[in-house]
């Protein structure tokens, strides 16, 4: 029974959340427009070389959607604290970590959806082809939350302070690296003819460790913020 | 075991770290000066690597020291959250900038070695990328603690993302050290310790042991230093008792 009014609450704020996206999309729509820009930029550097650029492909491709994912992490709490509404979240009978799940999934459905379209189109730039686009995007899927997840501890850090956005980039990089590892191995390990299992299966396991530890973590640091 | 407690008080720690600064301080000197002396001089040169392996006389004891130091921080940063000890959340603050400075100075020594020895300034072994790792987590915990105005504030905030660090700490290790096999073969690796002379291996250790009664020397005097710009008049009523 009492399961069910949580259930409800993150439906609730997931759907705040994605609503609020839906009407201000010009800034999720300039967190994408980054991410192809950036992946872009990429062959005009290096040069046009063909393997040379599929062999970066992975790893641009996931620091590309790492830099563009902290791009909206600032956001993640400082709206909802400046005009009072986090606060007001935080006094619901509900444990604070449920809110804080909430955003991610909110944030994850606005930002992983998107990406996921995106991801094989900018693999075909890099002329990845067979199962390797795939691989990408799927890596893609399973790693960001961990990412999401991670950074909305460091978000909650800094809530409030000068220069938030990038204190929390500097806070959460280091933190993000497994996942970087692990993610564009898998696309790498595709790449070179082997099987991505082995790091897809890390990746989940990471994203299992990042939803037991991170929003209790998150929400720690949203009570230490909000004093 | 009670009788530790009263040193969560500031005034009580502020008189010990006074006390326990000399006896840290000068056998520190002393073993510095012993051990440069016997590594430097007295060891004799390796037939591989040349002189260039005197390098391993600080860069070793400063490796250890730095990711030593780290999880003495993430403890004592835990320490404070919980039990909202003051004490506990400065050595927190303490630790960190030696462990900052140990860390840096692994990184630069190790540099410096590989340059005469792999041929290379730089290689993306799975210790070196840890290493690197592990100082840009310190300066995160340095740079969140000096972004916060409210020294309590700071405290908690730095001690969660030490905590969060702490924990992430072997799962980085492991991580880039699969990375590591994944894309290239095993690198050279330092000699195991097994094999090191008995000349070299005494100054090692004497040098190991003059970083830690340092490190103990510079935390706690860094300590004495916090408490006195956060409770001056702890600080003052400590002295005159």
């Amino acid at each position: 029974m009492k399961a069910l009014p949580r259930l409800g609450m993150v439906r609730w704020l997931v759907w705040r959340d994605v609503t609020l996206t839906w009407r201000r999309r010009s800034d999720a729509v300039a967190t994408l427009v980054f991410l192809v820009m950036v992946v872009s930029l990429f062959p005009l550097t290096v040069g046009p070389d063909s393997r040379l650029l599929q062999s970066i492909a992975p790893g641009v491709v996931w620091v590309a959607a790492l830099l563009a994912s902290t791009m909206g992490l600032s956001r993640l709490f400082s709206d909802d604290y400046a005009d009072g509404t986090l606060e007001q979240l935080l006094l619901l009978p509900q444990p604070v970590y449920v809110v804080v799940l909430a955003k991610v999934l909110a944030q994850w459905i606005v930002f992983a959806v998107p990406l996921a379209a995106l991801a094989p189109v900018l693999a075909l730039q890099f002329g990845l082809s067979h199962d390797t686009p795939l691989v990408l995007t799927a890596s893609l899927v399973l790693g960001i939350p961990t990412i999401l997840l991670i950074g909305s501890v460091g978000a909650a850090l800094t809530l409030g302070l000068r220069g938030a956005a990038s204190l929390t980039s500097l806070l959460v990089m280091p933190l993000y690296i497994p996942t970087l590892i692990f993610g564009a191995g898998a696309a790498h390990a595709s790449l070179g003819g082997g099987s991505p299992a082995a790091n897809m299966r890390l990746l989940g396991a990471t994203l299992i460790l990042a939803l037991v530890f991170a929003p209790w973590a998150a929400s720690a640091a949203l009570k230490v913020s909000l004093e | 075991m009670t009788r530790w407690y009263r040193y969560a008080s500031p005034g009580h720690a502020y008189r010990l770290a006074g006390r326990l600064i000399p006896w840290c301080a000068v056998p520190a000197a002393a073993l510095f000066v012993v051990g440069l002396y016997l590594g430097l001089v007295v060891a004799p040169t390796d037939f591989q690597q040349g002189d260039a392996y005197r390098v391993l006389f600080i860069h070793v004891p400063a490796a250890w020291m730095g990711m030593l130091l780290y999880v003495l921080l993430a403890i004592y940063a835990g320490i404070g959250w919980v039990f909202h000890t003051r004490v506990s959340s400065m050595m927190a603050s303490s630790l960190s900038i030696t462990g900052t400075m140990f860390t840096a100075v692994a990184l630069i020594t190790g540099s410096l070695w590989g340059r005469p020895t792999w041929g290379t300034w730089w290689v993306w072994d799975a210790r070196t990328t840890s290493t690197l790792i592990l100082l840009f987590l310190y300066v995160g915990f340095i740079s969140l603690q000096s972004a916060i105005d409210d020294p309590r504030r700071a405290d908690r905030a730095a001690a969660v993302l030490a905590l969060v660090g702490v924990v992430n700490v072997p799962i980085i290790y492991f991580s880039v050290q699969w990375w590591n096999t994944l894309h290239q073969g095993a690198t050279i690796r330092v000699g195991g310790e097994t094999t090191m002379a008995g000349s070299m291996l005494a100054p090692l250790l004497i040098m190991i042991a003059a970083c830690w009664l340092y490190s103990v020397a510079v935390v706690l005097a860094r300590l004495q230093t916090l408490i006195r710009e956060r409770e001056p008049l702890v600080a003052v009523t400590a002295v005159v008792k």
